[in-house]
């Protein structure tokens, strides 16, 4: 066979949730990965590419979503089943399966594994994870386990550089000569009893459990303890993603006021400079400048995955948030929606059951994700004073309040969807607790790669093409030649803004707000650099443009402003691809339209309340 | 004796897992997931609230069941592993 042909096969990873198949993936396919959907549904499809050295071969990987079995309980599960067996539309069926299991985790995993044999295709079972297994005295017999299943199998160490060299190896032998199973199970043979005869043929375990697992288990789990490691570890995350990203983002403001200044100095007076400097440069640093922060708090959210403590964390949370009308499984995806309502949204895939999911969903654009950061960290910046209060930040403290209620409002809307639908029918938590894991750096990295591509890419694209759109409004038409006030006030978004004012006046929003609002529907982020494009344009004179955008906000809004848009953003739904995701998700434009109103209702009333507060109080 | 009655850390044998209504779901996949005859459990934690959900240790794997769900997990009478 050619190396034209053999590139052509192709692998799929099979395997059930926790076996350590994406660090596998990972570990094959390097950074030569693809992220996008499968067609028709927004369940995550991962393909890569396998070059291996000793066969000069290359084959096209595809990590399948984790399933328990194939008698699907999730849309997730239901891709896997249909993709195994070459059902799925416009999916080819996989030439070679790679079926996964934890050499921890046995029990399990194989019963899976021989479904996944039932099949009859051809397959590879890697047995991942043999370093945990060492660690715990677990002896595995790969030869009788190879001979009583009939397939080839391989150990493998996702996590330890060429821990998968066995496995390309393998690989290579089956491209040059697939083979179905030399086993089936005989008609009337349960799996659960085939599973133990294999274990009790192949498998000697010293314990059942690993001491480490017990051990952290009875403290982070502790009915009290617990709770407080729980809180303790989310406050953290918050106090770093202020107090780490400091420096960085203070490096990138210097770079984009440098490049900007460059570009002006370089070009002409007239309309092109206005648009490279005021629109483009200043609205799209003003966005880029978030990318640390954005990228600690994935970076925690990652490592807290891939440890195994963020089921943990719904095993706590589980209780509280059913009586809410959601469920432990809700954490997962709402922990998500801090960084992104729209992969949070996407995660509640995870949930099987719908009621549950539904809530999950509608409540997700509450949680505080990173477009809204940038908003919150202008006007902390700006309004709150950088003092030590006891050993925490004031800022780090108001960001951590803003946070707070967000997930209490979330929590008090589910329960009043809870309550008005009155539902009396079970809804089950099912959750596997896997074995607490050392993240690896390279799953981490590759992670955050991800997802500082998919915001580069929001970046480059809707929110430059917003960016340009807003200084457009905003530069014309141009004001006439005797005109006494700044130019601003004659263009179409000065207009529209004006216009706008009357209707947020009540919560105490200037026009420059109003107009700043409009492009943020798009993305919360834009509404940053909408503000520093506002008021670059409308600045009476030079040297007022030229200063950041900090200070000017913290001279020109009363307090009581700059709370009423706080909280504004709490709740508005001021995302466009968050209201569009609702709609793929539940397939339904009646669903958004809930969303899209109540979000806009809370958010309206809470700043009206907000404003009024604070000015009787005497922050006007 | 069925899961939920089971004291904190007592190992106990699996029976049979009760399906509550026809095509019970949730009944199937824990089956599926290792509550099936002869298999050892154990409760190792309970949540913080009501004791709710439980923490159930079978084969090598801890899964976290509510109440409801643990209902349908009959153990074997009076056969400590």
């Amino acid at each position: 066979m050619s190396a034209a042909d053999a590139s052509a096969l192709r692998l799929a990873l099979v395997g059930n949730p926790n076996c350590g198949k994406t660090a596998l993936f990972n570990q094959l396919t390097g950074s030569r990965q693809k992220v996008a959907n499968y067609a028709g549904v927004t369940v995550e499809r991962k393909e890569g590419r396998l070059h291996s050295a000793a066969s000069g071969r290359s084959y096209a990987v595809l990590d399948l979503p984790g399933a328990y079995s194939l008698h699907a309980a999730s849309l997730d599960e239901a891709v896997t089943r249909d993709v195994c067996r070459g059902f799925y539309p416009g999916e080819p069926a996989p030439d070679v399966l790679v079926c996964v299991v934890d050499a921890t985790n046995l029990r399990l995993h194989l019963r899976f594994a021989l479904e996944v044999r039932e099949l009859g295709r051809p397959m590879i079972l890697a047995v991942n994870m043999m370093d945990a297994a060492q660690r715990r005295g677990i002896a595995i017999d790969l030869a009788v386990l190879e001979e009583e299943l009939g397939v080839p199998v391989v150990e493998t160490v996702a996590v330890r550089h060429g821990g998968a060299r066995a496995l390309v190896e393998r690989i290579d032998a089956m491209a040059a000569q697939p083979h179905a199973p030399r086993a089936q199970l005989a008609e009337g043979v349960d799996l659960h009893a085939e599973t133990r005869r294999l274990l009790a043929l192949a498998v000697a375990m010293p314990t059942r459990t690993a001491k480490i697992d017990d051990a952290l288990d009875r403290w982070l789990l502790h009915p009290v303890l617990g709770i407080v490691a729980l809180a303790v570890v989310m406050f953290l995350i918050f106090q770093a993603v202020y107090a780490w990203a400091t420096p960085l983002m203070d490096l990138i403001e210097a770079g984009t006021g440098a490049v900007g200044e460059w570009v002006g100095g370089a070009l002409p007076e007239g309309p092109l400079n206005s648009l490279l400097v005021d629109g483009i440069i200043a609205g799209v640093g003003g966005v880029i400048v978030f990318l640390p922060q954005i990228l600690i708090l994935f970076a925690f959210i990652l490592a807290l995955e891939e440890s195994g403590y963020l089921p943990r964390a719904a095993f706590l949370l589980d209780r509280m948030m059913a009586s809410a009308g959601l469920s432990g499984r809700s954490f997962i995806p709402l922990l998500s929606s801090f960084a992104c309502a729209i992969p949070g949204i996407m995660a509640t895939r995870s949930i099987q059951d719908p009621r549950d999911r539904l809530a999950t969903i509608l409540v997700a654009p509450l949680m505080t994700c990173s477009a809204r950061l940038p908003v919150y960290a202008l006007l902390i910046g700006a309004f709150v004073p950088q003092k030590q209060v006891g050993i925490f930040n004031q800022q780090g403290l108001v960001l951590f309040g803003l946070y707070a209620a967000g997930i209490v409002s979330a929590l008090l809307v589910s329960w009043v969807m809870k309550k008005w639908r009155r539902d009396k029918s079970e809804h089950p938590l099912l959750l596997e607790l896997p074995s607490y894991r050392i993240p690896h750096p390279r799953d981490l990295l590759i992670g955050l790669w991800e997802r500082a591509m998919i915001f580069l890419k929001r970046v480059g694209g809707i929110i430059l093409a917003l960016t340009i759109l807003l200084w457009v409004l905003l530069s014309f038409p141009a004001a006439p030649a005797d005109a006494v006030g700044p130019a601003i006030d004659y263009s179409f978004a000065g207009r529209i803004g004006h216009a706008m004012a009357v209707f947020f006046a009540p919560l105490g929003f200037n026009w420059q707000i109003c107009i700043a609002l409009i492009p943020g529907m798009a993305a919360r982020e834009v509404a940053v650099s909408s503000l520093a494009t506002v008021y670059a344009l409308s600045a009476a004179d030079d040297d007022a443009a030229a200063q950041a955008l900090t200070p000017l906000i913290s001279d020109g809004w009363s307090l009581a402003t700059a709370l009423s848009l706080l909280v504004w953003y709490i709740y508005a739904p001021m995302c466009i691809s968050t209201l569009a995701t609702i709609k793929r998700e539940t397939n339904s434009w009646k669903q958004m339209g809930y969303a899209t109103l109540y979000l806009f209702a809370l958010a309206y009333f809470a700043s009206l309340v907000t404003y009024q507060a604070a000015r009787a109080l005497g922050a006007g | 004796m069925i899961l939920t009655e089971l004291p904190w850390r007592t190992p106990a044998i699996v029976e049979s897992v009760e399906d509550h209504g026809p095509q019970d779901s949730i009944a199937r996949r824990l089956r599926e997931l290792g509550f099936v005859n002869g298999e050892e459990v154990e409760v190792v934690a309970k949540g913080p609230l009501g004791a709710e959900p439980l923490l159930v240790q079978v084969g090598f794997t801890r899964f976290a069941l509510r109440r409801s769900e643990a209902a349908r997990i009959r153990l074997r009478n009076g056969a400590a592993a």
